[in-house]
């Protein structure tokens, strides 16, 4: 035990009375640390980034109303223009202010079956709402207003009449369950979405669509032609084509996250390097004292414990700081290059650490063995 | 049975016969001083005699055992056990407190015990130095802070090269006079040294040249106190 202190008391103060020297070595551990961990965060944040990035993923026909909005009718109309196999959903929206503990939200009603094959990319936390009386909330505005799956919430809305400033105003209200969390790194995020009937019992106005999103799985060619008819045909809607992501797009994700994990490699190699580097030099600048604690005693086991046991100390305290300063580095880059804000891995800072201490032990290895060969006699011989 | 014999051990470097054939015998409790031109295998020898070097011929017997036949490994635990250094130079680890330098040898030893040390450094001296860095004690000090190592762990034998060689004669003299308390009690010493003054204090002085032994002097009057021939001051 009185053993252990003194070990411990040795190499902190060969760190902290050889500053430094040992800031290099730190230094190397911790840049090394930082941007292991930092492109570690994004490489497991690329996918949801590149999901709000590609956000067209799924719908590549979008429909508006010639003259404002449409009904579910012209939008039965338009999807006949398109053969039953290639349609793969058509969702339709209707966006009306309403307000939630007296805040004013903007709700969509939709079609959650229809959202969830024209928007795969959407990612609920929870489930999507499957009856009449649930609903899903955007995240940002869940974090704002605190709601959490299964919460029972209130929605108000003022109707157009009482709006114009006529004394009494009787709102209309509706008791909703929560039944997920929606992400879509987008402006989706701000809202909430419910089924087109709760949206038209709630305003008591009629069924509206303001927009439809189509996904159809047509050569570009087939594409034009089917919204150059719809347009032709339904003389309430206009189709028009938003570029979406194909396979070969897609696979742009994979080979930026294998970029990703390449530099990460590149990264690891390059600090091993480094530290091995640094701690042959400690070494080598301490072969006089390796000498003389090899003259009063110490065996070659000792002598590598205390050194490993340097270096792991400052593996350990590059890893803290890599650990801090990659997350910062990486939320940088988030919000510089994607911006969007990174989601915080608590799990990222102890394996940070323990990668951080495993790297710096393993390259010091190769050094330390070389103290050992360090011949006592040395000390004995005057300089 | 003698401490330590050496028996026709040589050291050979190529051509250079650092040692040759030398023949020796110490005594437990003895004081012997070792003396000779730079380069007559003085540190060669001690370096052997310390565990450090293997004879290239020759036996080396200490307490009974030969350490020219013993692997490193056990060389290791002999040098631990049973010998106690102080070199020219003050080695000492310069990041390590006075007493952590201390503590040092207790801890390759057995246990580190910072009151014992503490002791071993008013022993010679230095209780109130004690939590000094090397760079922040004078050549004396540091010294003195190697001697307090070297005896920390009761050795049989300690083993001094040239110890008093950077030291002024008032730090030369407090040396001495902590190698007559240890002679005192017991402790065979061995002090390699150019200075007559010193070297005439021990019992016993052997002048090596050219890595022979070339001449032995038996100290008559011994009292283990210099005796300066010349009193004026420096
Ligand atoms: N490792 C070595 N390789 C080759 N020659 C060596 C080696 N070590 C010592 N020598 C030689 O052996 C001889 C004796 O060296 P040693 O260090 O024992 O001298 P010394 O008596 O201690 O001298 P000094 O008083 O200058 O310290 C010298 O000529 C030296 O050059
Ligand atoms: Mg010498």
């Amino acid at each position: 035990m009185k053993k252990r202190k003194m070990f411990l008391r040795m190499i902190s103060a060969s760190l902290m009375r050889r500053r430094s020297r040992m800031a290099v070595a730190l230094l190397s551990i911790a840049i090394g640390a930082t941007i292991l961990s930092g492109l570690v965060s994004i490489y497991y944040d690329v996918p949801r980034q590149m999901g709000a990035q590609f956000r067209n993923y799924g719908a590549n026909m979008i429909l508006t109303g010639t003259s404002g909005s449409f009904t579910a009718d012209d939008l039965a109309k338009a999807c006949t223009e398109i053969p039953e196999k290639e349609l793969v959903g058509a969702a339709p929206y209707r966006y009306d202010n309403v307000r939630i503990r007296n805040i004013p939200v903007v709700a969509a009603g939709t079609d959650m079956e229809q959202a969830q094959k024209t928007s795969p990319y959407w990612m609920v936390e929870g489930r999507w709402p499957s009856a009449d009386g649930e609903i899903l909330i955007g995240k940002a505005a869940a974090e704002s207003f605190r709601f959490r799956e299964g919460d029972m919430i209130e929605v108000d809305y003022t109707p157009e009449t009482a709006k114009q400033g006529e004394e009494t105003v009787t709102d209309n209200t509706l008791y909703f369950t929560v039944t997920g969390i929606l992400s879509t790194g987008g402006s989706e995020e701000n809202y909430v979405y419910m089924s087109m009937t709760d949206l038209e019992k709630l305003t008591g106005t009629g069924s509206r669509i303001d927009v439809a999103e189509l996904s159809v799985s047509a050569s570009s060619d087939l594409l034009s032609g089917y919204s150059d008819n719809i347009s032709a045909k339904v003389g309430a809607v206009s189709a028009r084509l938003v570029k979406r992501v194909t396979a070969s797009e897609a696979t742009v994700l994979t080979k930026l996250q294998g970029l990703v994990l390449l530099v990460t490699i590149v990264v690891l190699a390059l600090t091993m390097i480094c530290v091995a580097t640094t701690m042959t030099a400690v070494v080598t600048e301490r072969r006089k004292e390796i000498g003389l604690r090899k003259a009063i005693g110490a065996s070659d086991k000792s002598i590598i414990s205390e050194f490993m046991g340097e270096s792991m100390l400052l593996g350990l305290m590059g890893g803290v700081l890599g650990a801090v300063l990659g997350y910062v580095f990486a939320s940088q880059v988030s919000r510089n290059v994607f911006s969007s804000e990174l989601s915080f891995r608590p799990l990222l800072v102890p394996v940070t650490i323990i990668v951080s201490m495993f790297i710096t032990g393993l390259s010091s290895l190769m050094p330390i063995r070389s103290a050992t060969d360090v011949d006592p006699a040395l000390v004995l011989k005057g300089e | 049975m003698s401490l330590l014999e050496l028996k026709n051990v040589s050291k050979i470097y190529g051509e250079l016969h650092a040692l040759d054939n030398v023949s020796l015998k110490v005594e437990k409790g003895e004081w012997v001083s070792i003396m000779g031109p730079s380069g007559s295998g003085k540190s060669t020898m001690m370096n052997i005699i310390g565990c450090m070097d293997k004879p290239t011929k020759g036996e080396v017997l200490l307490d009974g055992v030969d350490i020219s036949k013993e692997s490193k490994k056990s060389l290791t635990t002999i040098r631990r056990d049973k010998i106690g250094l102080i070199f020219q130079q003050f080695h000492l680890v310069n990041y390590l407190t006075a007493v952590e330098n201390v503590m040092l040898a207790q801890y390759y030893h057995s246990i580190p015990d910072e009151k014992e040390a503490l002791e071993a450094l008013a022993r010679v001296g230095l209780a109130d130095r004690a939590k000094h860095l090397p760079s922040q004690l004078s050549g004396g000090e540091q010294q003195r802070v190697c001697v307090a190592r070297a005896l920390i762990n009761y050795p049989e034998i300690i083993l001094a090269d040239e110890p008093t060689g950077n030291l002024d004669e008032a730090n030369e003299e407090v040396v001495v006079e902590l190698f007559n308390k240890l002679h005192s009690e017991g402790t065979t010493l061995i002090v390699v040294t150019h200075d007559p003054e010193v070297a005439e204090v021990a019992q016993r002085t052997l002048v090596l040249r050219s890595g022979r032994l070339a001449k032995e002097k038996i100290n008559e009057n011994f009292t283990g106190k210099i005796r300066f021939d010349d009193q004026t001051p420096v």
